[in-house]
């Protein structure tokens, strides 16, 4: 039965071809040589983007995945971000290394204990809980101002080593578009490759299961708590090393990011790609960090034109850009094949 | 540790943001009742709301209306706001309903981005204050304790409104109607009720409470940009609390959140949501449902 379940979903898996493979080839060697071809603002939104790839995709493990949708994943995004702040300012820790193994600890804990609570509910309960921890949380940055910066939050001024190296002679912005861009890409392509695999994997179609039909993969012998548990917590550890390698570009931290308009900013940008695909969110991402950081420097009514935009995705494509592409080419294949026909 | 004179204080401060907070809540519970949507918006247009009060209240000071009918005019403000519900209704929602609640509940956070600029654009990005302040109709005085007329005057009307929704959802027709749509959309529609025409209803009188909500709380608080987001938090809490889709865990779940809000605020203003939040926890945990509601699949 459970050999039979897993067949099932396996159906489902994304597309294998050697298109897709040439396009992330091109696409990675477009990322290789961007610093040195593009202006350094939009190396600097790239480096923005590439950090928040592990949020995303590890929020969408969550959401796409398991069908959970958690409305406080800025908890762990903070969580690696006040990590490495704290790490920084307070024990001159320098290696990032270190920062981003126990921002990933740390959220893997704070997963493990929200999980708990969180996955016995589904649906809007399992959001509205998410939410509670996520603005208890936030009460707690303001309050203890004394260890968290309270409202103003905490700044770094100094720059971490990379593999041991120091960079402390390199401007800033060079070290961040120059130096640090290509540390964040090779964690981030490590981290993607380990996601696929997770997602293809067994657990991975195990999880697909729980999506579907959480009665019929528990009756086909799977735990289906252990297995929300374990997506929630290898997405909280994703998004704590997002907010890790994400605090190092803004060079702030603030309690807002445990606001639950911040979290909302990171459903937006997954069901921005369409959270039905691998590539999905990352997509979503980047059309939304690109967009906003554009919009806003023309005017400063970025979310009137944010929020209609979201509002005619959710209207007129509901699977997202990557939905969208996808039922466009499918159109377009149809319509190719009439002709070819008549 | 507290003297009497303290603790009614607390309560009467309690009460009335508990009141306020219903008159939010009851149209959160009311839209996910009926047509099964959490609005985020229903802080937006608490704080559209507030921001129309304050406008309104200089508009009428410039035409020299007497001070007594200052309550009437805020009233009004919040009732004409209620034009946006339709609007909303038949041109956002309606074509999202069969929708998976995700996007639902995304396209409400959309409307809260948009609401925001809306209200940035309309009334600049500088904090606006009343010209009027809650002490106009007086004060009344409990030992040592000053308690403002105009507040007892809000207990009032959202008491009114709540025992009307109450009437209305238990007794008339139209509130069986509308418990008819909440347990089986698709069987009401089937026995020939027009869905449609009840969901638009449901939706103009959330909004409507929304706006009376905000337009109510203009003389008591600065209207600023982050009003809107932060109401949620407390609507929130109180729907969790008191149920979701419940009316009278609306109330009772209001007036719970009021007064541990004023306790914090008594006690230690910064722990506020921390307080109301390890509630809305607890509540969770022990009784997922809360307290008057009941859980679905």
């Amino acid at each position: 039965m459970k050999i039979d379940i897993i067949k099932e979903v396996s159906t489902i898996i994304p597309f294998k071809n050697t298109r897709f493979t040439s396009i992330l080839i091109i696409l990675f060697i477009i990322a290789l040589i961007a610093p040195y071809v593009a202006p350094p603002f939009l190396t600097y939104i790239l480096l923005t983007f590439f950090c928040y790839v592990p949020i995303v995709i590890g929020f969408n493990l969550l959401l796409g995945y398991t069908g959970l949708l958690s409305f406080g994943h800025g908890l762990f995004v903070a969580i690696g971000m006040y990590t490495s702040v704290y790490l920084m300012r307070n024990y001159g820790v320098t290696s990032i290394e270190i920062m981003l193994i126990l921002a990933a600890t740390l959220s893997a804990l704070a997963g493990f204990g929200v999980g708990l609570l969180c996955i016995r509910y589904v649906r809007i309960f399992f959001a509205m809980l998410t939410l509670a921890f996520s603005m208890v949380f936030y009460s707690f940055l303001l309050k203890f101002y004394w260890l968290t910066g309270g409202d103003e939050g905490l700044g770094i001024y100094t720059r971490p080593a990379l593999l041991g190296m120091k960079f402390d002679t390199l401007y800033i912005m060079d070290f961040l578009t120059k130096v640090y861009y290509y540390y964040v890409l090779a964690i981030m392509v490590i981290l993607l490759i380990f996601m696929y695999r997770i997602t293809t994997s067994h657990f991975g179609i195990c999880l697909r299961a729980v999506k579907e039909n959480p009665r019929k993969a528990d009756e086909s012998g799977l735990n289906v708590k252990k297995y929300r548990l374990y997506a929630f917590v290898i997405s909280a550890i994703y998004t704590g090393i997002g907010g890790a390698l994400l605090v190092q570009v803004t060079r702030h931290v603030v309690p807002a990011i445990t606001y639950w308009t911040y979290s909302g900013e990171i459903v937006f940008m997954t069901l921005l790609g369409g959270f039905n695909y691998f590539t999905g969110p990352i997509i979503g991402a980047f059309v939304y960090i690109v967009l906003r950081d554009l919009i806003m420097s023309l005017t400063i009514y970025w979310r009137v034109i944010l929020g209609v935009a979201l509002l005619l995705i959710v209207i007129f494509v509901p699977g997202g850009l990557m939905g969208g592409a996808k039922s466009l080419s499918k159109l377009i294949i149809k319509k190719r094949e009439s002709y070819e026909f008549s | 540790m507290f003297t009497l004179d303290a603790i009614i204080g607390i309560l009467f401060n309690g009460i009335f943001y508990g009141s306020i907070l219903f008159l939010i809540a009851a149209g959160l519970q009311l839209i996910f009742g009926v047509q099964r949507i959490l609005n985020l918006a229903c802080g937006s247009f608490y704080a559209l709301g507030v921001y129309t009060g304050v406008t309104f209240i200089e508009f009428f000071m410039g035409i020299g209306l007497p001070h007594i009918y200052f309550i009437i005019a805020l009233i009004i403000a919040g009732l004409i706001l209620g034009f946006i519900g339709p609007i909303i209704e038949r041109g956002i929602l309606k074509p999202i309903y069969a929708r998976e609640m995700e996007f639902q509940l995304l396209a409400t956070f959309a409307l809260v981005l948009i609401f925001e600029d809306v209200i940035r654009f309309v009334w600049g990005i500088y904090p606006k204050i009343s010209k009027v302040s809650p002490v106009i109709y007086g004060e009344l005085r409990i030992g040592a304790t000053i308690l403002p007329i105009y507040y007892i005057f809000v207990i009032v009307i959202s008491l009114t409104i709540a025992l009307f929704m109450g009437f209305m959802i238990k007794k008339t027709k139209l509130g069986k109607t509308l418990r008819a749509i909440s347990d089986n959309r698709e069987m009401s529609a089937a026995l020939g009720v027009n869905v449609n025409k009840f969901y638009l209803l449901s939706f103009t009188i959330g909004t409507i409470m929304g706006t009376i909500g905000g337009s109510l709380m203009a003389p008591v608080t600065a209207a600023w940009l982050g009003l809107g987001v932060e109401i949620i938090v407390y609507a929130f809490a109180v729907v969790v609390i008191g149920g979701l889709g419940s009316m009278i865990g609306a109330f009772i779940g209001a007036m719970i959140v009021g007064v541990f809000k004023g306790l914090a605020i008594a006690i230690y203003p910064e722990l506020e949501v921390l307080i109301i939040y390890a509630v809305v926890i607890a509540i969770l945990i022990m009784k997922p449902s809360g307290l008057f509601g009941r859980i679905e699949e």
